[in-house]
């Protein structure tokens, strides 16, 4: 009889997401046992399940590491996304106790579901095959397709987890298709394969077959980043979803999104560079202007955040536009600033609500900046931050990316992105004026901060202002990390 | 000198916010320790006026007296860089006299969330600090937008009228300016590596590109915007009528005073040494902006019936006069157009405090409100006189200075500019005089019991006024300073 022989394999790439599938089974176990009134002890365990994991990822830095032949990789980009995702988790889990005691939906499931999604975007911040990217991409997806609809009493967050799930699936189509294209094309999935197959026969856009391939490939990704045209299930799932899913959404997900799109495109299709550089150009302008004009009239808070999530994926396709080693790096920057900013504003918004999801319209922060100083200073932070006002890391974010448009020569990518940037500022300063210059008509007594969501705000606050006043600490970070690829 | 001086201006004031901060709830303690810094910083201004000749000239920028360097951000070559030159020296005297004035006036009239005021006020004036001082485009770029953010809240917070809509259209009518000047500081950056193959933001290493002409009329098109907005040049001055009468008084003095002065200094200092070719092509349409701003801001004015709005407009004319001065590019007007920044800092710091005054006794800036105060309000009314008088351009005072300078400097190179403007010099007369008729010597219109000026208010004018007499008669030491800096931007030798 013949014995089946298992290829040695190196498990140390994969360590971390073992180490938070093993802790997200064990949470689901101990949940059956934990009296519906104690699941905050959940989120403390997989808090610092989160914090271990992310010391671990943090050793490997500047180690390269293939496993798997070549389907994962454990490197300085891997390793920098690691960390944003494990920041967004983390932070998410720190306001998500709060918010979920008041909707009356503090079910145990939630944590473990954030980290079967850490699980999966690490993964395709790893991968180096088509298929464990694709992987990936599913366990991401179908863990938040149930973070979105979890307020189940809530009708609007049960739209939201359908939505995302019918709009999610079809895009995973396009994507998969794309994949078997681009197998057809090279015959492997391995993208260092796809590459060398493409660079020794020639491909570039003449063969329609690749190309076709590429495409599909960038429409999935566009799905999943909340690109215009493909944006539409991006307001309402927002705004659905439970606050800190939405805060964990915006910046984890669309982060691995990058992550992955980066890979593909400049290691498996340099070779057809022009093409999506001159594609990411357009959808590039027509994020960032659908995403800022449209967020101009709204009222809702979280739906401000949702079209400005999507004007923000815009300035980041921008770097991806201009796709040299400035841009990238951009981007990296970037998706670790907008994780702070963003996740802090929602935090307040959290603060500012009451059951219900009710009060989260721009007018309800009416006097908010002398009934709570503090919460309303962080606020106002991360908004000049997201508006790109120096000296905080949205400026320093935007100013990366811009200069690798320039660099490129796309003078007026540029010149369009800070005019959109422009636009951006008034529905920023729309919830100042609020906050601070209108009376105000409730007393915000329900506004309780409770020691988690402190020591997200603190962590956010200190975030956004280390990045903009000392950015070199990270950004040598980020640019080791973009030297591989 | 080992003592960092320069940064000592510029953080003192945002430690000043810290040290408020105990004394957040407690309006009586919080108004002294704003004011202590804000003396603090005048006392270091007037200090380096006193040594300025001592300080040896640094060959390292050139002409610089003071310098401060130190890596920022390598990644970029972004470097913090502090430099003091005569021009700047002039900028931060002033500076620390209008946060003094904009402190002491508002003395007992912000009386809701004063400790928030007070902070806004410092950290303003750290901007406005910074932007006077800094060398390196990007430390300069962030302290241009950092000054907007306390302005953003003080005239939504603390202002009246329509204050809401005119701080939303102050912030995006100039975010949106300098946000394209950003984008050509980018590219100047990215052509300095691209001809060296270092990167850097300093003012002196961007001297050196070679650029071609066309892609130096963008960049300074982009660099004009940002600082034609601040100026403000006809046409894009409409949000400064609505800020200055919207704003608190303290927020009127610094917008007139200092504000718009960033715009002027920073064209002076970036904008014509770095793109010369381009500067010079544009001369007549800055020329023509600038006459256009002078004739149309005075007929504007004239229409007024607001005093603040009628000062506000006032200020776009006078401006335009600084514009021309920086245009003609040479040492004499050149002078004259830094020399007028500064007295027209004082001049309507002044009568915007004034206006102020006024408006806390009456409740009410409507011209056709008053009259007869010469004999009511006495003191108020000599004080106006004299300050309407140095904005009409009588000798003697120091608005006529400027002019003068600058319209000597004119008309050696474009006569024709300098006749124009000359003829423009009538305007400020007539709605001068309109203004001090209707409200000092016209009959009483309706029965008014206001009680004249309080010894903090005299104390404020009058060293405003002592300041407005001593710039008219002996500026030559002011000019003094002004010489080595300005025979090198012109190109001339010292």
């Amino acid at each position: 009889m013949d014995m089946i022989t298992i290829p040695a394999v190196n498990l140390t790439p994969i360590l971390p997401e073992i180490i938070l599938s093993v802790l997200a089974m064990a949470l689901l176990l101990i949940n059956v046992f934990v009296q519906s009134s104690k699941k905050t002890y959940l989120s403390y365990i997989s808090f610092i399940g989160v914090v271990g994991t992310a010391v671990l990822v943090g050793s490997g830095w500047g180690t390269h590491i293939e496993s798997f032949s070549g389907a994962v990789v454990q490197d300085n980009f891997a390793t920098f996304f690691k960390m944003i995702f494990l920041l967004a988790a983390g932070l998410a889990i720190l306001i998500a106790d709060q918010y979920m005691e008041r909707e009356d939906c503090n079910h145990g499931e939630l944590y473990p579901l954030i980290l079967f999604t850490v699980v999966g975007m690490m993964l395709m911040a790893a991968g180096t095959d088509l298929m464990t990217i694709f992987l990936g991409l599913e366990v991401m997806s179908v863990s938040l397709y149930v973070l979105a609809g979890f307020n189940r009493a809530n009708t609007k967050s049960n739209e939201a987890g359908l939505k995302y799930f019918l709009l999610g699936a079809f895009s995973t189509g396009f994507l998969l298709y794309g994949m078997a294209l681009t197998y057809g094309a090279t015959g492997s999935t391995r993208i260092s394969v796809i590459a060398t197959q493409a660079g020794q026969m020639g491909m570039s856009s003449g063969n329609i077959l690749f190309l076709a391939g590429m495409l599909l490939i960038l429409t999935g990704f566009c799905f999943k980043i909340a690109v215009v045209p493909f944006h539409m299930w991006t307001p309402d799932v927002y705004e659905g979803a439970p606050t800190p899913m939405t805060a964990f959404m915006s910046a984890g997900p669309k982060a691995a999104g990058f992550a992955a799109a980066l890979r593909l495109l400049l290691i498996a299709f340099p070779t057809l560079q022009a093409d999506w550089s001159q594609l990411l150009w357009v959808l590039a302008v027509l994020t960032m202007t659908v995403g800022n004009i449209t967020a101009l009239r709204q009222d809702n808070i979280k739906r401000i955040l949702a079209y400005s999530s999507i004007a923000h994926a815009g300035y980041a396709l921008v770097g991806m536009a201009a796709g040299n080693s400035t841009g990238t790096a951009g981007i990296l920057f970037y998706m670790l600033s907008y994780t702070f900013m963003n996740i802090g504003a929602f935090a307040v918004i959290i603060l500012v609500g009451k059951k219900g999801e009710s009060n989260g319209n721009v007018q309800d922060f009416a006097g908010l900046g002398f009934k709570h100083p503090m919460l309303a200073v962080a606020m106002t932070i991360f908004l000049f931050s997201l508006s790109g006002m120096p000296p905080t890391a949205g400026f320093i974010g935007k100013f990366y990316l811009f200069s690798g448009a320039i660099q490129k020569g796309y003078i007026w990518l540029a010149v369009i992105g800070v005019l959109n940037s422009a636009a951006s500022v008034y529905y920023y300063l729309r919830v100042m004026v609020y906050m601070y210059m209108k009376d105000p008509t409730e007393d915000f007594a329900w506004t309780k901060v409770s020691a988690p969501i402190a020591l997200c705000l603190v962590l956010s606050v200190a975030g956004t202002m280390v990045l903009g006043i000392v950015p070199s600490i990270i950004l040598q970070y980020a640019q080791e990390a973009i030297k591989l690829i | 000198m080992s003592i960092p001086i320069l940064s000592i201006l510029v953080f003192l004031p945002l430690a000043g916010c810290l040290l408020l901060l105990p004394a957040w709830n407690c309006r009586r303690l919080a108004r002294p320790i704003a004011l202590v810094v804000a003396l603090t910083e005048l006392t270091l201004a007037l200090w380096l006026y006193a040594s300025w000749k001592g300080l040896a000239v640094n060959p390292f920028p050139q002409g610089f007296l003071l310098l401060e360097d130190a890596p920022w951000i390598p990644a970029f070559g972004i470097r913090y860089t502090l430099a003091l030159d005569g021009i700047s020296l002039l900028m931060i005297m002033l500076t620390a006299i209008v946060f003094c004035v904009g402190l002491a006036v508002s003395w007992d009239s912000i009386k809701e969330r004063t400790s928030l005021f007070l902070s806004m006020m410092l950290v303003m004036e750290a901007g406005i600090m910074g932007v006077f001082l800094a060398l390196d485009l990007a430390l300069f770029y962030l302290f241009w937008e950092m000054m907007l953010i306390p302005m953003f809240f003080l005239i939504g917070i603390w202002g009246h009228g329509r204050r809401l809509y005119s701080t939303l259209k102050f912030f995006l009518f100039t975010m949106s300016g300098s946000l394209l000047m950003l984008l050509a500081i980018i590219a100047l950056h990215l052509l300095y590596a691209q001809q060296t193959g270092v990167s850097s933001f300093q003012l002196q290493e961007l001297l050196k590109v070679q650029l071609p002409l066309e892609t130096q009329l963008w960049l300074y098109a982009a660099f004009f915007l940002a600082f034609a907005i601040k100026f403000p040049l006809f046409p894009l001055h409409t949000w400064l009528p609505d800020a200055h009468t919207d704003a608190p008084t303290a927020g009127s003095v610094i917008l007139a005073g200092l504000l718009l002065k960033t715009g002027s200094y920073a064209l002076i200092r970036f904008g014509y040494p770095l793109f010369p070719q381009a500067a010079q092509m544009m001369t007549p349409l800055f020329y023509s902006l600038a006459l256009i701003g002078i004739f149309y801001a005075s007929l504007v004015a004239f229409a007024q019936q607001d005093m603040k709005r009628l000062i506000a407009y006032s200020s776009i004319g006078h401006m335009g006069y600084v514009a021309i001065g920086i245009a003609a590019w040479q040492p004499v007007a050149l002078s004259g157009a830094i020399i007028q920044m500064a007295n027209h800092g004082v001049t309507t710091a002044a009568l915007f405090c004034m206006v102020g005054m006024l408006d806390e006794r009456a409740h009410t800036r409507e011209i056709a409100a008053f009259g007869g105060l010469w004999g009511k309000l006495p003191l108020w009314s000599f004080f106006f006189l004299l300050f309407a008088v140095t904005a009409m351009g009588v000798p003697g005072l120091n608005n006529f200075v400027g002019e003068f300078l600058i319209l000597a400097g004119t008309i050696k190179s474009s006569p024709l500019v300098a006749v124009l403007a000359f003829c423009g010099i009538v305007f400020p007369l007539i709605y001068m005089v309109r203004l001090v008729q209707e409200v000092v010597f016209q009959k009483e219109r309706q029965p008014l019991s206001l009680n004249d000026l309080n010894p903090r208010e005299i104390g404020i004018l009058a060293i405003l006024a002592l300041l407005d007499i001593w710039m008219g008669i002996h500026p030559a030491p002011l000019l003094e300073m002004l010489h080595v800096p300005v025979q090198l931007l012109t190109g001339g030798t010292p």
